[in-house]
């Protein structure tokens, strides 16, 4: 397989009244064509800044790039000017936003929203940009989309407009769509419709996907390979398996131990104690230390590398060093692994 | 949407009806009378005078006679301009007044709306500052200050336009600069907070993301969106404009509306002050509805619960 995305020790920050922000402090990942990445983390570990960044659609003039690469198609998109990134952006690479209800222009037809983007990429009249839009809200399961094509936003529902969101990104077959959290603000019963959706899009488009979540049980459902963020970097990485029945570093014990299953009922959740870091002020060291009853005393001083599990399973924890203790994750998280291996066995 | 508008004008009688009543009592207790000034007449001429015009009636059958004119668009006579028709007078000292008014808001907030929206673009930047400081200056200094000024300046001393009076558009252009600096500034400050909300709103992040340029996505999809709330300050501020104009209509002396209604204020000419208050309020129910339905054509979502009521 090729690679599609390659994300080279990007780092990204932002200069604030209180001064930097490290939001993303050296990412790496790397995504082939076609295939699934998600990026989990808590709330604040830099997911959002990375996709907008890949977007080319930082905040300015406060977001900067420090250093790094994002090489989309062997091109580094860090050194693509406005007008380039506008060429690119919506036509090679697309994106999905969180929130549905307010991702519309209020006063423009939904038809014209998608409409736009085949205009402007595909070089399409506005008749065969109407066919094509039609067909596209048809696509994503709207019903009546003649008629939908003239309403406006406040017409749609909550999962309808996440439904034309999409459609927007899929009007020029994107090799790359990047979805935020596509389905955080929708109620559950839509939340797996639209996922349910994005797959067999997906699959039907062969476009490849970064799915943003900080809900780890959507992803076993969705992706091939997870990243998980912690602090602005990406401290884990591997195949869906690597991470749910192998998972190496203390913060995806945490993660894994945290997420509800269905027969976690009677057991208690294991949560990450402590709070995110200040990432004004990032620690010395491993910034998960504080909160890693694991921790060792070199993760105060110095930060862990990648340490390579497998060909496909990287981690950033000094406990896969050859020096370090040996340590197994929380009973609970171990028989949430049983589980998950129990329900894939079921399905 | 027929029956939406056939019940705003419904609304708009009654409001009518209250206003007519309202000012007719408050000016029947205004102190003096239409003859006060008039010192050369004698006691029984005063009488005469007062009877003729049927100011010694009871107050509530002078109320019932005017209102029984009103229903038929009788205005009654003025007092003090050679007993001409109100009504006569309002259409003559009209066609001036609505036309400075009208120059002045159009350009007015066609320039504000530009420099708001320059200065959201680049926010924080020197052409953010300027503008914010035109749009304070603009708003704070009353428009009688910038009427003199300019009446200095452009006419006394470099003579470019006429001082005063009313002839071609030539006299028109310094009375209208000194009434649009005002709606300039309303506007500019409106749009510009208005326009950097929109532009950080998540569907301005979703037009970009679709690789719309910077021109599109501030022109087709920001601007718009910024201008609807733009639409309810227009209203007062044309209202505003008319009352406004009434001392520019004194500094430039334009037989205006504005500039009568001063005169008649001052000679207690009841007929001509009531007529030209019900012309203002009628104006304004007018421009109200107006701004109402349009609204309505710019806001879909208003459109349709319009629409539905
Ligand atoms: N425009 C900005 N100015 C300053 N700081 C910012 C800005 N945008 C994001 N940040 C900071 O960058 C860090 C990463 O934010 P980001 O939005 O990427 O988090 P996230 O992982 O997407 O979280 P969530 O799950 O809540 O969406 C946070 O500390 C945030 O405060
Ligand atoms: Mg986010």
């Amino acid at each position: 397989m090729s690679k599609l995305l390659e994300v080279k020790d990007l780092k990204v920050s932002f200069n604030t009244y209180n001064g930097e922000v490290q939001a993303v402090r050296g990412v790496n990942f790397d995504l082939n064509k076609g295939e699934t990445l998600a990026i989990v983390g808590e709330s604040g570990s830099g997911k959002s800044v990375t996709s907008t960044t890949l977007m080319g659609l930082l905040p300015k003039p406060q977001g900067i790039i420090k250093s790094g690469q994002i090489l989309f198609e062997g091109e580094d998109l860090v050194k693509k000017s406005v007008k380039e990134m506008q060429k690119i952006r919506g036509n090679d690479i697309a994106m999905v936003f969180q929130d549905p209800m307010s991702s519309l222009n209020p006063t423009m037809k939904v038809g014209n929203q998608i409409m736009e983007g085949l205009i402007k990429h595909q070089n399409m009249n506005r008749a065969d940009a109407k066919k094509k839009a039609t067909e596209l809200l048809e696509l994503v399961g709207i019903p009546q989309p003649d008629v939908r094509m003239n309403q406006y936003p406040h017409q749609f529902s909550g999962g309808m407009r996440q439904r034309v969101v999409i459609a927007i990104a899929l009007a020029c077959n994107p090799k790359l769509l990047i979805a935020d959290e596509p389905t955080t603000a929708l109620d559950v019963t839509i939340q797996a419709q639209i996922l349910e959706l994005m797959k067999k899009i997906q699959k039907e488009t062969n476009s490849a996907l970064i799915f943003i979540t900080h809900d780890l049980g959507v992803v076993a459902n969705v992706a091939d390979r997870v990243a998980v963020m912690y602090a602005g970097k990406v401290v884990e990485v591997g195949t869906v398996d690597d991470i749910f029945y192998n998972p190496k570093h203390p913060y995806t014990w945490g993660l894994l131990g945290s997420m509800p299953t269905l027969d976690s009922a009677e057991e208690e959740l294991y949560a990450i104690p402590g709070s995110p870091p200040d990432m004004l002020n990032p620690p010395k060291g491993d910034a998960f230390a504080p909160r890693n009853k694991f921790a060792l005393e070199i993760d105060t001083v110095m930060e862990p590398p990648m340490f390579k599990v497998s060909d496909t399973h990287y981690a950033a924890t000094w406990l896969l060093h050859e020096d370090a203790p040996k340590i197994e994750p929380p009973e609970s998280v171990k028989r949430r692994m049983q589980g998950f291996s129990k329900m894939e066995g079921e399905q | 949407m027929f029956r939406y508008i056939l019940q705003r004008l419904f609304y708009m009688l009654i409001t009518l009806f209250i206003i007519a009543t309202v000012t007719f009592f408050m000016m029947k207790m205004l102190p003096g009378s239409p003859l006060s000034a008039e010192d050369k007449l004698s006691e029984e001429q005063k009488a005469i005078v007062l009877e003729k015009y049927g100011l010694n009636d009871p107050v509530p059958v002078q109320y019932l006679r005017y209102m029984g004119g009103l229903v038929k668009g009788d205005l009654g006579v003025s007092f003090a301009f050679d007993n001409t028709p109100v009504t006569k007078i309002l259409m003559d000292r009209m066609g001036p007044s609505l036309q400075l008014g009208f120059q002045s808001l159009l350009i007015g907030s066609f320039i504000g709306i530009i420099l708001g929206l320059i200065a959201a673009v680049f926010r924080n930047g020197a052409i953010d500052y300027t503008s914010t400081i035109i749009a304070v200056l603009g708003s704070s200094i009353p428009n009688f200050v910038f009427a003199g000024i300019l009446q200095y300046v452009f006419a006394v001393r470099l003579e470019w336009f006429p001082v005063a009076l009313w002839g071609g558009f030539e006299y028109s252009i310094l009375p209208t600069i000194a009434l649009m600096i005002f709606p300039m500034a309303t506007a500019a400050r409106f749009i510009r907070t208005e326009m950097v909300d929109v532009l950080n709103s998540n569907f301005i992040l979703t037009a970009r993301a679709k690789g719309i340029s910077e021109v599109g996505v501030v022109f087709k999809h920001g601007l718009r969106n910024g201008l609807i709330p733009l639409i309810t300050v227009i209203g007062p501020m044309a209202v505003s404009m008319m009352t406004g104009s009434m001392v520019i209509e004194q500094i430039f002396a334009i037989p205006g509306i504005g500039e009568q209604f001063v005169t008649s204020v001052t000679l207690n000419d009841y007929p001509t002050i009531m007529g030209t208050t019900l012309l203002f309020a009628f104006l304004f129910v007018v421009i109200i509805l107006i701004i109402d339905l349009l609204y309505g054509l710019i806001d879909p979502r208003i459109r349709v619960s319009g629409g539905n009521s």
